[in-house]
């Protein structure tokens, strides 16, 4: 028999690379590839592309004063001057709506990078490193997940007092247990893998293996979690505010728009409630498609 | 037994240099009593309830450009004398000396250094490479812990070692994921050659491949060794694998080395009973060939209680009364051949 060099590699060689095929993915395709693989996902990118124009361009869009209270078109019905209608204080909706993109989206977008960033932070020291830390780590995450999100977030306003900063902040450290939660599990698994063992061998340290190896094989879940939560910060703002601890009075914002108007005018002025409950539902609904298409693109096993 | 066939064709051509095998100066590797006890904790408080014996005071030596092959069975703790050789595992007891320096107690630091003569290939192809990272990254990622190289010089010698290993340079911004097996593995490869090591531990590095990729592999190994002057330490319980590669082999069982010799005189003659039995269970590829078939009775004992005395004495044909009392020390039977048997 001939040395097994002659007789396989050459042969195995070429069917080996043209398995691996020339598929080049760099990162500034990503885009593109968004669309083609993921129209759900550009569908949800254009949904939150747009809101954020909105709010960033709202006094050009605005038709009033969001503020300006007219007794005389007190609860309005949509058409005529009032395009979507105006409320109870005769305020026009369509303006208040346009207006209220600028807190609901810093209130959503802000308190869940927050949480997420301080959660992904705790989760992974915890599992990373273990021992003691994550000993204590996980039992203050079992007190704060004990208490339900809106009550934590209720005694955070409560003793910060309302003021959008505030309300970010209350709004965000329930997210932290949960994130942490997700980050810790995944960590204890992938600190395990052989690619772990393999940095440590060539020398890296251990911070860095901790932000380079382990933390971005773990994030694939949270990116699900933030979409999720994003939308439910925006319902959790609507409950501080109605509840007068949140964005303080007379700001718009969709929540406390539609909370306030739900049980008094639902019969008598419905505009009042659906309009904001559409804007809110939408941008739920595109964060979700966007969160979904966001993780199948960062990983590279989804991208070929 | 494919790989047996395309193995057994070449060990009489392959080049085997005469190797200084006396102990001492000039071995890359030495290790001297090496112990590993996992502790294995339960209940609420996490009490040592008990021990794993996984290594039980290991001694070998690796010389410049020797391939030292470690064999036995899974859990016999050959993996974790790999690791623990390289620290990433830290010993329990026992001296650790890379290229004459002491390692055995260094620090993380101190350690970091000492990690460009020593470097580990991994069993499984697919968990040893970070799926996140393009392959070129992960070659170059060694030069950039080390500060080696820069960003450009980085790349050159990144595509070097692609083509060294039957790799494209184009295939170095291309994921892990869009590799084979095989070609995988030679990612793992040039990611361990990246620091131009004097050692490569090989933790099982084929048997997680196809037999045809797997002799591709090996042969890639020994021709690295060739140009290079590596060592390695081979770990596998693949008896063709391992005879094929290597100059001298190790037979551990439960913990301990039980025979240690050159490759020839242990497939030839092996003085240790755990070391027959097991030569007498590798197929032959041959159907007119018969051998009287010796099974081993019994499963390996447990190594949280490993027996007393001659760990092998629960399994072996002929135990006697001292087996059972006393551990036979790894002594010399005949020159460079040392087996741990009361019997020889």
């Amino acid at each position: 028999m001939a040395t097994m060099r002659t007789l396989v590699q050459p042969v195995d060689h070429a069917v080996e690379l043209s398995r691996a095929g020339a598929n080049v993915t760099g990162s500034g395709s990503a885009l593109l590839h968004l669309a083609g693989r993921h129209p759900l996902g550009l569908i949800g990118l254009v949904i939150v592309v747009v809101f954020v124009l909105v709010a960033a361009f709202a006094p050009l869009l605005a038709t009033h004063d969001p503020l300006a209270t007219n007794a005389a078109t007190s609860l309005a019905a949509p058409g005529g001057q009032h395009m979507l209608g105006a409320d109870f204080m005769g305020r026009d909706l369509w303006s208040r709506i346009i207006y209220g993109a600028r807190i609901s989206l810093a209130v959503g977008i802000a308190s869940t990078v927050v949480g997420c960033v301080i959660g992904a932070a705790v989760g992974l020291v915890s599992g990373y490193w273990g021992g003691w830390v994550d000993l204590v780590v996980q039992r203050v995450n079992d007190v704060l997940q004990a208490l339900p999100l809106l009550v934590l977030a209720l005694v955070m306003a409560a003793s910060l007092g309302p003021s959008l900063t505030n309300t970010i902040i209350a709004i965000s450290i329930p997210v932290v247990p949960h994130v942490a939660r997700v980050i810790r599990a995944s960590t204890l698994s992938v600190r395990e893998m052989p690619f772990v063992e393999a940095a440590r061998a060539e020398g890296m340290g251990e911070l860095q293996i901790a932000l380079r190896h382990v933390l971005p094989n773990t994030l694939a879940p949270v990116i699900v979690l933030a979409t999720a939560q994003l939308g439910s910060a925006i319902l959790t703002e609507a409950s501080l505010s109605f509840l007068g601890l949140g964005i303080p009075e007379p700001y718009p914002s969709w929540g406390r728009m539609l909370s306030e108007s739900a049980a008094e005018y639902v019969r008598t002025a419905p505009w009042l409630v659906i309009f904001p409950g559409l804007a809110i539902s939408l941008v739920i609904f595109g964060t979700n498609l966007l969160g979904d298409a966001v993780r199948d693109v960062l990983d590279p096993r989804e991208r070929s | 037994m494919g790989v047996d066939r395309m193995l057994s064709a070449t060990p009489d051509s392959a080049p085997t240099p005469t190797l200084p095998r006396a102990r001492g100066r000039g071995n890359v590797l030495e290790v001297e009593g090496l112990t590993k006890h996992f502790a294995v904790r339960k209940g609420l408080l996490r009490r040592a309830v008990g021990k794993v014996y996984a290594v039980d005071g290991v001694s070998f030596a690796i010389a410049p450009g020797e391939t030292l092959g470690l064999v036995g069975e899974s859990g016999c703790g050959k993996s974790t004398v790999g690791r623990t050789a390289m620290r990433l595992i830290e010993p329990t007891a026992g001296s650790i000396h890379l290229q004459g320096q002491d390692i055995t107690r260094l620090s993380r630091a101190e350690m970091r250094p000492h990690r460009r003569a020593m470097q580990i290939i991994f069993q499984d192809p697919y968990a040893s490479l970070n799926p996140r990272i393009p392959a070129g990254e992960i070659v170059g990622e060694p030069l950039r812990v080390h500060g080696l190289a820069d960003a450009r010089q980085r790349e050159e010698r990144v595509a070097a070692l692609f083509q060294r290993v039957g790799l494209r340079p184009a295939q170095m911004r291309n994921y892990p994921h869009e590799f084979s097996g095989g070609q995988r593995q030679r990612i793992g490869i040039a990611r361990a050659l990246a620091l131009d090591p004097a050692l490569i531990i090989g933790d099982e590095p084929v048997s997680a491949l196809d037999v045809s990729i797997q002799a591709q592999v090996i042969n890639l190994l020994r021709d690295l060794q060739g140009e290079r002057g590596l060592s390695y330490l081979f770990i596998a319980h693949d008896l063709a694998v391992v005879r094929h590669i290597s100059h001298r082999v190790a037979v551990m069982y439960l913990g301990r080395i039980v025979e240690l010799a050159e490759t020839r005189a242990l497939f030839a003659t092996p003085q240790h009973p755990y070391t027959e039995a097991l030569l007498a269970a590798v197929p032959v590829a041959d159907p007119r060939k018969r051998r009287p078939r010796r099974i081993i009775q019994g499963d390996v004992p447990s190594p949280i209680r490993p027996p007393p005395g001659c760990h092998f004495h629960t399994r072996c044909p002929y135990a006697e009364a001292r087996c059972r009392e006393l551990a036979p020390p790894l002594k010399q039977v005949a020159p460079g051949h040392l087996a741990a048997c009361h019997l020889r």
